[in-house]
């Protein structure tokens, strides 16, 4: 079947989540050419030279920890945690979207989730990663991270069950593995199909080996799927029961600004704001590089921006509840740190674009034609990105530097090595990212042709609908 | 040991373009009596495996009985530290501080849940398996692509080479073709 003229909106004025005209065939071979016969171009060389520099700033930077002790970074008392936690946090949060565009859009039957959801489960498990060094790494002794581990050691310790830093284990251990499977599960009948269509005798062996001998049987198909939906029912409570625990990390502290029950809520709503902001800091980029208009339509970008917005409305009142609360309960420790400290105190400039970047830019999505300008729109997700960065770094800098005895108050101040690392994992994450893209579909294939398969009826009249014939509007680009 | 009849012949197999043939040709062949057969498409088609009469999936009880062992093993194991073999005073609290454990307990029985719905799903179907005879017929690596098959197994006790071939002929498919060990 030849590819018809794409139209730009449905009769009902929406966007399609997929560009008409495509059938199993065409989007099969447009997604697997991808990887098997794209040849190397410059802009997949310039994104893997940038990650592995940075990558190699990472080894030197945690070369630099190892070798000296976490003292190279510029902690102090009281000033204990500062880059590292909020590097952990902006990382685990960032992973979130992933997990709830695969998980809880699927089971809500959002259709235009699917051409989102291998990359965004990607990110999960590459942000996942980032974010584990961090505790790692502040640990000072990395190599004794299985204390935390409940195995029969030679003292007959048991980790503290009572405490939320063992929760954490817990959850985000658990949470990375369960990413990993879902992400897994969802890839072998892809590697099947990237199997059966290599022309290269290695690659065929290496596709063939993660495929398991994937064979599309209707057997398999049908555990293939109650897996996949026992998976995605398990894996929506677990990411707000993760962003819940690392939130329980601070709550269940009694630092003023930190020991508020608003917090898992808030944690899991900026979670996810942070998330999408970064699906579409990435999303926008690879459409274009990739020629994946197709695909990734406006109507996926239209309603991330949404979801953004809305995330981004619960995380305002987050921090308006967290003022009230301070002004009306009339703690004086919790008062002086959020109503007096945050705006005015020496880390005032940073909680001022804090409220910029995630209240005052964010509404500009409210506007149609913003959500449709893609460059806006990238350049607000990355501010997202940044707003959240910098809540994180107020939530435990700002709230440690100054506790109940000013005395002991003693302000931050970043360290090379701080910068460094964070950098660094930045680049362990563009390089995965980058690997990813070159290995494996960046879209699910399997799931794309199902989609043909209901929304444009080829391959099966039964589910056939309007938009197998298209009004033809040439040249109109979604 | 019965000896196998056909030793070269794995089946016979349809070749379809669509799904909606192949669904009939299925529910055709289960009653005329065929149980030894499989359909393979690149999606999941809906309906299919009733078709071809498989009807046990039992996935959803080895994923609840995963559940239950992370949720009991989780919580056991917190008590069995904190109450039996380690306990602490923690700030006067009772040593079964139960309200405490639930967070782990909730994360261990994901995490044993999800293990057993993937491995489940795996074991259950029968992978890995790098060789099986289907991919011995050339045009099957259209399978995970855009083509669909009817495969009838020699083993069915209904299977005659040359009776079943006709009767797939019969069902509309695109070629038949034969699928050697």
């Amino acid at each position: 079947m030849t590819t018809l003229p794409t139209s730009a909106e449905e009769p009902n004025g929406l966007h399609p989540v997929l560009a008409p005209g495509h059938t199993l065939g065409t989007v099969t071979d447009k997604i697997s050419e991808l990887v098997l016969a794209r040849p190397l171009n410059w802009r997949w060389i310039t994104g893997i030279t940038v990650g592995s520099s940075l990558l190699t700033l990472l080894l030197v930077s945690v070369a630099a920890v190892l070798a000296n002790g976490i003292g190279v970074w510029g902690l102090n008392r009281p000033v204990m945690w500062a880059f590292d936690i909020t590097n952990f946090v902006w990382w685990v949060g960032i992973g979130h979207a992933g997990t709830l565009i695969s998980a809880i859009l699927l089971l809500l039957k959002q259709e235009w989730r699917t051409s989102i959801n291998r990359f965004a489960e990607a990110m999960t498990l590459f942000a996942v990663a980032c974010a584990g060094l961090f505790p790692l790494l502040h640990m000072g002794r990395p190599w004794l991270f299985y204390w935390l581990m409940p195995y029969p050691n030679t003292m007959a310790l048991w980790p503290q069950w009572r405490s939320p830093l063992v929760w954490d284990v817990f959850a985000v251990s658990t949470y990375a593995t369960v990413s990993l499977l879902f992400w897994y599960v969802g890839l072998v009948p892809d590697l099947a199909t990237l199997r059966d269509r290599a022309r290269n005798r290695w690659l065929k062996l290496i596709y063939g080996i993660f495929a398991l001998g994937w064979r599309g049987s209707a057997k398999h198909w049908h555990r293939y799927r109650t897996a996949y939906l026992l998976l995605a029912g398990l894996a929506t409570p677990l990411v707000v029961s993760v962003h819940t625990v690392v939130s329980l990390d601070f709550t269940a502290g009694i630092v003023p600004g930190w020991h508020s029950t608003i917090f898992p809520p808030y944690f899991v709503a900026g979670a996810i704001f942070s998330g999408f902001a970064m699906v579409l800091t990435l999303a926008i980029p690879l459409r274009g590089a990739f020629g994946l208009h197709d695909f990734i339509t406006q109507r996926h970008l239209d309603n991330m921006a949404k979801v953004m917005l809305a995330t981004g409305l619960i995380v305002a009142y987050s921090y308006t509840m967290e003022f009230f609360f301070a002004w009306y309960g009339m703690n004086i420790y919790e008062y002086q740190q959020i109503v007096v400290e945050r705006p005015t105190g020496p880390y005032a400039p940073f909680w001022w674009a804090l409220m910029t970047c995630n209240i005052l830019i964010p509404q500009a999505l409210w506007s149609p034609w913003v959500r449709r300008n893609v460059l806006l729109l990238w350049v607000i997700s990355i501010i997202v990105n940044i707003g959240m960065w910098l809540e994180r770094f107020l939530i435990i800098v700002v709230s440690l530097h100054a506790d109940y005895i000013p005395a002991s108050w003693r302000m931050f101040y970043p360290t090379f090595w701080d910068f460094s690392t964070f950098l660094g994992t930045i680049g362990l994450f563009i390089t995965l990212l980058f690997l990813f893209i070159r290995v494996l579909p960046v879209i699910a294939m399997a799931e794309m042709r199902e989609l043909v398969h209901e929304t444009q009826g080829h391959n099966g009249g039964a589910h056939a609908s309007g938009l197998s014939t298209p009004t033809p509007t040439p040249g109109v680009e979604s | 040991m019965k000896p196998i009849p056909h030793p070269d012949l794995y089946g016979l197999m349809a070749e379809y373009h669509e799904t909606g043939p192949l669904l009939e040709a299925a529910r055709k062949a289960y009653a005329d009596g065929f149980r030894r057969m499989d359909a393979f498409s690149p999606i999941p088609v809906e309906g299919l495996a009733e078709a071809i009469g498989f009807e046990r999936n039992a996935l959803p009880k080895v994923v609840f009985a995963g559940g239950l062992i992370g949720c009991f093993g989780g919580f056991f194991m917190q008590w069995y530290s904190a109450v039996v073999d380690y306990p602490l005073n923690i700030g006067g609290r009772p040593f079964n501080s139960w309200p405490a454990f639930l967070p782990i307990t909730f994360e261990t029985t994901v995490l044993c849940a999800s293990l057993s719905a993937v491995f489940g799903m795996i074991a259950l179907n029968g992978l890995p398996k790098p060789y099986h005879p289907v991919f011995n017929v050339e045009s099957f690596e259209l399978a995970s692509r855009s083509h669909f098959f009817l495969c009838v197994q020699s083993d069915d006790p209904k299977f005659d080479r040359v009776a079943t071939r006709a009767f797939l002929e019969g069902l509309g498919p695109v070629a038949v073709h034969e699928v050697g060990f």
